[in-house]
C-alpha cells in the first residue's frame, strides 16, 4: 500500500488535506506527521502551509524538518501547497524579507496596491476565490483537468522571477502570475487544491499516481 | 477569464439543525445541515458558511461535529461564525475542517482579538462579521452603524470606520450583514455594500436581504461586492446555486460553472 506523508510543523489545518488525499486515493495510506523517519520513508510527500512565511520558515527549522525537505526534494515525488510552494523558493518579501529554503529558484513578491480589473474594479488583496489556472502541455500533474479549469486560491504573495523551465501553470490578476511550477521530482502549486472540488481532488490523484520521472 | 465572483449559501445552525429567521426571529426549520452542504456542494456552491446560532457549548459540541462531517466529504472552502470569542474556540473549528471563522461581537467587545487570532492563524483564515443599520435620518448623508445581539444593541461604532479598522487589524475578509435587509427578500443595501467594498482592501461578502437572483447580479454589479451570501432562497429550493450562478453569467458576471 503507497504511503503519502504529509508534513506536520504545526502551521495550519492538515485535516482538510488529509481527508481529500484519502478521498483522492481511498487505498492509499495517508499520515500526518513530523517524523523524519516517517516522512523519509513515504512514497509520496505533501508540503503544506498557510499563515505568514516567517512563522512556518521558523517553524520549519524548530522541527528540524528543513533538512529532511532538501532531501525529499532530492528524491520523492513531493508536492508544496500555498505556503509549501512559497518556502520551497529562495526569499519572501514578507514580513520584512524571509529566506526560504532555496529548493527551486525564484522569489516571492506581494500583489501591489491599487490593482484594478478590466472594468475599473478594485482587485481586493488577498486574491480569494476561483480563478482560472493555465498549465503548460504535458503536465503529469493536471491530467484529466481541463484547460483554464477553476482553483481555488487564498494569498497576498505570489511568486516571481521563477526560470520559465519551472513554470507549470499561470493564473491572472490581473498580470499572469506563475501558479504551478515542477522541477524533477518535485511539484508545487500556489492554490489550494484540498479546497478545489472536483479538479482539486483529481490534481491530488494525479500527484498520488506521478512517480516523479516523468 | 479571472477571478469569479463567489456565491456562498449560509446555513444558520441552531441544536444541529439548519433554520432561519426573519430579521432573527421567527425560526423555520429548513433541514440536516450536513445534507444540505451536501447538496450545495453538488450544486455548485463556492464556499459554504455555518452560523451557529446556538447559546449553549453543549451545542457548540454538536456545531463541532458538523463540521467534521461536511469537512470529510465536501473539499470547498467551510466557514465557521457565532460563538467565536477565544483563540481556542477558532482552533477547534479549524481542527475539525473549518478553513474560516467569522468573528463578530467578540471583535467589538475586544478588537484586539482579531489581530491575535490574525497573527496566530493567518489572515486567510479570519472573516470579520459586521451587522450594521442604516442610522442617519432622510436627506442626511447615509451612516451605518454597528449593531449586536442580533441588531438590537447599537454600539456607536461608524460601519465604515470599523470594516476598515478590522482589515488593517488583520481580517482576511468582511462579511458585511445588513440588519435593515436581513429576512426581508427585498434586496440587500446596496449603497452600504459598495461604500465599504470600495473602502477596504480585502474581498467583502453581502448579505442580508437576497429574494431573488437579480438581487444577487446588484450586489455584485452595483454594490460591488466580491461574493454574495444566501440563506433562504436556496435552502427551500426556490431556486439552485446552478441557476443563481447561470444568472449572473448572464448578466455578465464571472462566475464558476
Amino acid at each position: 500500500m503507497a504511503t503519502v506523508a504529509v508534513i506536520d510543523y504545526g502551521m495550519g489545518n492538515l485535516h482538510s488535506i488529509a481527508k481529500a488525499l484519502k478521498a483522492a486515493s481511498p487505498d492509499a495510506n495517508v499520515i500526518v506527521s513530523a517524523d523524519k523517519d516517517i516522512i523519509l520513508s513515504a512514497d509520496h510527500i505533501v508540503f503544506p502551509g498557510v499563515g505568514a512565511i516567517r512563522d512556518c520558515m521558523a517553524a520549519i527549522k524548530e522541527a528540524g524538518l528543513d533538512d529532511v525537505i532538501k532531501q525529499v526534494a532530492k528524491t520523492k515525488p513531493l508536492l508544496g501547497i500555498c505556503i509549501g510552494m512559497q518556502a520551497l523558493l529562495e526569499h519572501s518579501e514578507e514580513n520584512g524579507g524571509v529566506d526560504c529554503l532555496g529548493i527551486i529558484p525564484g522569489n516571492i513578491i506581494k500583489f501591489p496596491a491599487n490593482l484594478k480589473d478590466s472594468l475599473n474594479n478594485k482587485l481586493k488583496i488577498p486574491h480569494m476565490g476561483w480563478n482560472v489556472v493555465n498549465y503548460s502541455n504535458k503536465n503529469p500533474l493536471f491530467e484529466n483537468i481541463a484547460q483554464n479549469d477553476r482553483f481555488y486560491f487564498v494569498h497576498s504573495y505570489h511568486a516571481e522571477k521563477v526560470g520559465d523551465n519551472f513554470v507549470s501553470a499561470t493564473s491572472n490578476y490581473p498580470n499572469a502570475f506563475p501558479c504551478a511550477l515542477k522541477w524533477r521530482n518535485i511539484v508545487a502549486v500556489q492554490f489550494h487544491p484540498e479546497k478545489s472540488q472536483h479538479a482539486g481532488i483529481q490534481l491530488l490523484k494525479n500527484f498520488l499516481n506521478w512517480d516523479g520521472t516523468s | 477569464m479571472g477571478l469569479a465572483k463567489r456565491i456562498i449559501p449560509c446555513l444558520d445552525v441552531k441544536n444541529g439543525r439548519v433554520v432561519k429567521g426573519v430579521k432573527f426571529v421567527d425560526i423555520r426549520d429548513a433541514g440536516d445541515p450536513v445534507e444540505i452542504a451536501r447538496r450545495y456542494d453538488k450544486e455548485g456552491a463556492d464556499e459554504i458558511t455555518f452560523l451557529d446560532i446556538t447559546a449553549t457549548s453543549d451545542d457548540r459540541d454538536t456545531m463541532v461535529h458538523v463540521v467534521e462531517q461536511v469537512a470529510s466529504e465536501v473539499f470547498i472552502p467551510l466557514t465557521v461564525g457565532g460563538g467565536i470569542r477565544k483563540l481556542e474556540d477558532i482552533r477547534r473549528m479549524l481542527k475539525a475542517g473549518a478553513d474560516k471563522v467569522g468573528i463578530n461581537s467578540a471583535a467589538i467587545f475586544n478588537p484586539e482579538f482579531v489581530k491575535e487570532a490574525a497573527e496566530r492563524f493567518g489572515s486567510q483564515c479570519i472573516v470579520v462579521a459586521i451587522d450594521a443599520k442604516c442610522v442617519s435620518k432622510e436627506g442626511e448623508a447615509k451612516r451605518w452603524e454597528i449593531f449586536t445581539h442580533g441588531g438590537r444593541k447599537k454600539t456607536g461604532i461608524d460601519a465604515v470606520e470599523w470594516a476598515t479598522k478590522m482589515a488593517h487589524y488583520g481580517a482576511g475578509e468582511i462579511l458585511l450583514t445588513s440588519m435593515d435587509r436581513d429576512g426581508t427578500k427585498i434586496g440587500f443595501d446596496l449603497e452600504l455594500t459598495r461604500t465599504i467594498s470600495e473602502a477596504v482592501d480585502v474581498p467583502v461578502i453581502a448579505s442580508g436581504g437576497v429574494g431573488t437572483l437579480d438581487h444577487l447580479v446588484d450586489g455584485v454589479t452595483k454594490g460591488k461586492a466580491d461574493a454574495v451570501l444566501a440563506a433562504s432562497i436556496f435552502h427551500f429550493a426556490e431556486y439552485t446555486i446552478g441557476e443563481a450562478k447561470q444568472h449572473m453569467q448572464d448578466n455578465g458576471i464571472e462566475v464558476r460553472l
